[in-house]
């Protein structure tokens, strides 16, 4: 183990470069809220503008923000990660839509029904537009510059503490499964092979992985309080995210854009 | 000035049990005192009590007094505490904030929280960072240390708080031998040059006989044993408390065993 990095550091009373480091990119370096803003846009579009319109706009919108903030393939692995979710979205309305009556076949006492695959693809497609808007929202933006820009305007951190921290701890909590399903092997557990005995092998992983996770945070909740997360005032904040007029207007365009597709919806011009 | 705990008895909440006490332990500003003892003796249980966590964060009920330079542990709020008492756990992974993208914001996080101007905050840092010997760490990515560079991380980000007293909660039990020996080289080193107390439990006997002053053993929450820590970790009754001595003491035993003369020189030679 080497405590030697390959560049010494030079010690002083200014902040490092590293650490007043500012993003590159348009989109990277919108200020955090503006990104939250745009994502809350997406969302109401994907969800309110009726058929495949909305969350197909949206999806294409973030594909091109994506490959120009360089996030892309970070963003289609998110997207797989939901294909679980997808699947048992389209699954069920596939089978079950109530009212459907337009079967594609029958399979014994189970009818799938086009007006059934149309719904849950097209609600998978929101979902997907969902999950794309809010990651890349996240994809783009350092926990801690969000956490400032909250600090800065006077909102609560301790909230997109949790999440920001509960965000940056999947990795450390992927290892720890990884970990507790290799004991699980070494003591005779079958993981590997057929789908059920994957599932079965989840089992003995679920209770440690809990459990150890309840431990983890009692312990940090000390950690933090003995960092002084809760002392009274404002914090300090070492990088404060730009606020350019940009921000301002592309903010006042998101919010203008969610109360007009709100007031479509309402009046019935749109769905 | 010193951590003073007087019949001390704490017991965790849903307990019918004391899990430790009734203590009476004194830590003073530029002394080491270490804690083993078997599994279950009541050590974690006696750092949190003696860092003020117990009850005043985790619950429970306390009896006795303990003291904090005079002030009592429990009228002192969480971020009080903290710039009195640090407390340093096992478990690298839940002491660090995971919500920065440096070494050197995670070690400010702390300075940060208390408000403190920026020229003061680098100060400490930097200062944080020397005294627990990674200060080439500062640009990197504090998610991808190594055990042994994470807990000297975590060490330096309580360092910054400039505590009084540091409480240390068998930081090398994760450790392997090479980080073991970072972790002991580097609090030796704050032992040295920040005059803080340290209250250092450790399941490593040797790291204990090379930094602690004194050293008290624990057995079912209450103290079995408590004096100099050459003449406690050297006492025949250790082993008997499910503490092995250090290895300059067993080999002392093996050679004096083998009816081989045991000299000043020899000793000399294994420490």
């Amino acid at each position: 183990m080497a405590l030697s990095s390959p560049r010494p550091l030079a010690a002083g009373p200014v902040l490092p470069d590293y650490v007043t480091r500012k993003p590159s990119g348009f989109y990277r370096s919108l200020n955090p809220a503006t990104k939250l803003a745009v994502a809350v846009l997406e969302v109401v579009a994907a969800f309110t503008i009726p058929g495949w319109s909305g969350p197909g706009l949206v999806l294409a919108v973030l594909v091109v923000v994506a490959a120009a903030s360089r996030t892309l393939r970070s963003l289609i692995v998110i997207g797989f990660a939901a294909l679980p979710l997808v699947a048992s979205i389209l699954v069920v309305n596939l089978f079950l839509l109530p009212g459907a009556s337009d079967p594609i076949a029958r399979i014994g006492p189970l009818a799938p029904t086009w007006s059934g695959l149309w719904f849950g693809l097209m609600t998978a497609a929101r979902l997907l537009a969902f999950s794309s808007a809010v990651a890349l929202a996240y994809l783009t933006t350092p926990v801690d510059d969000l956490l400032a820009d909250f600090s800065r305007r006077g909102l609560g951190r301790r909230g997109v503490f949790v999440v920001g921290a509960a965000v940056q701890m999947v990795p450390r909590t992927i290892e720890r499964a990884g970990e507790i399903m290799d004991a699980q092997r070494a003591r005779g557990m079958d993981t590997e092979g057929r789908i059920w005995r994957r599932v079965r092998g989840l089992v003995p992983l679920a209770a440690p992985m809990v459990f150890g996770a309840l431990s983890e945070v009692e312990e940090r909740a000390m950690a933090l309080e003995s960092r002084g997360f809760t002392a009274p005032g404002r914090q300090t904040l070492l990088r404060v995210p730009p606020d350019r007029l940009i921000d301002r207007v592309l903010r006042w365009l998101a919010a203008a854009g969610v109360v007009a597709i709100a007031a479509l919806r309402i009046t019935g011009k749109v769905g | 000035m010193a951590i003073e705990l007087a019949s001390a008895r704490y017991r965790y909440a849903g307990s019918a049990s004391a899990a430790l006490g009734p203590i009476d332990l004194r830590v003073e500003e530029g002394r080491v005192v270490g804690v083993a003892g078997a599994n279950e003796s009541g050590k974690s249980t006696l750092c949190l009590v003696a860092a003020g966590l117990a009850p005043g964060v985790i619950g429970g009920k306390r009896d006795g007094s303990v003291r904090i330079d005079g002030a009592d542990a429990a009228a002192l709020k969480p971020h009080e505490l903290a710039q009195r008492c640090g407390i340093l756990f096992q478990h690298a992974a839940t002491q660090l904030s995971h919500s920065t993208a440096t070494v050197f914001e995670e070690v400010a996080f702390g300075p940060c929280n208390l408000g403190l101007r920026i020229p003061e905050v680098v100060e400490r840092v930097w200062a944080a960072l020397r005294a627990a010997g990674v200060e080439a760490l500062a640009a990197r990515d504090p998610g991808r240390l190594s055990g042994g560079q994470a807990q000297l991380v975590a060490l330096a980000s309580v360092l910054a708080m400039r505590p009084k007293y540091l409480i240390l909660d068998e930081p090398t039990s994760e450790l392997d031998p090479a980080g073991t020996t970072l972790v002991a080289d580097a609090l030796t080193r704050v032992a040295a040059e920040t005059g803080a107390g340290i209250l250092l439990i450790e399941h490593k006997t040797d790291v204990l006989a090379r930094i602690a002053d004194e050293v008290i053993v624990l057995e079912r929450g209450a103290v079995a044993l408590s004096g100099p820590a050459a003449a406690v970790l050297a006492d025949p009754r250790l082993s008997d408390l499910g503490v092995e001595p250090p290895a300059a003491v067993r080999l002392e035993r093996a050679v004096r065993a083998a009816a081989i003369e045991w000299s000043a020189a020899l000793a000399e030679a294994v420490r």
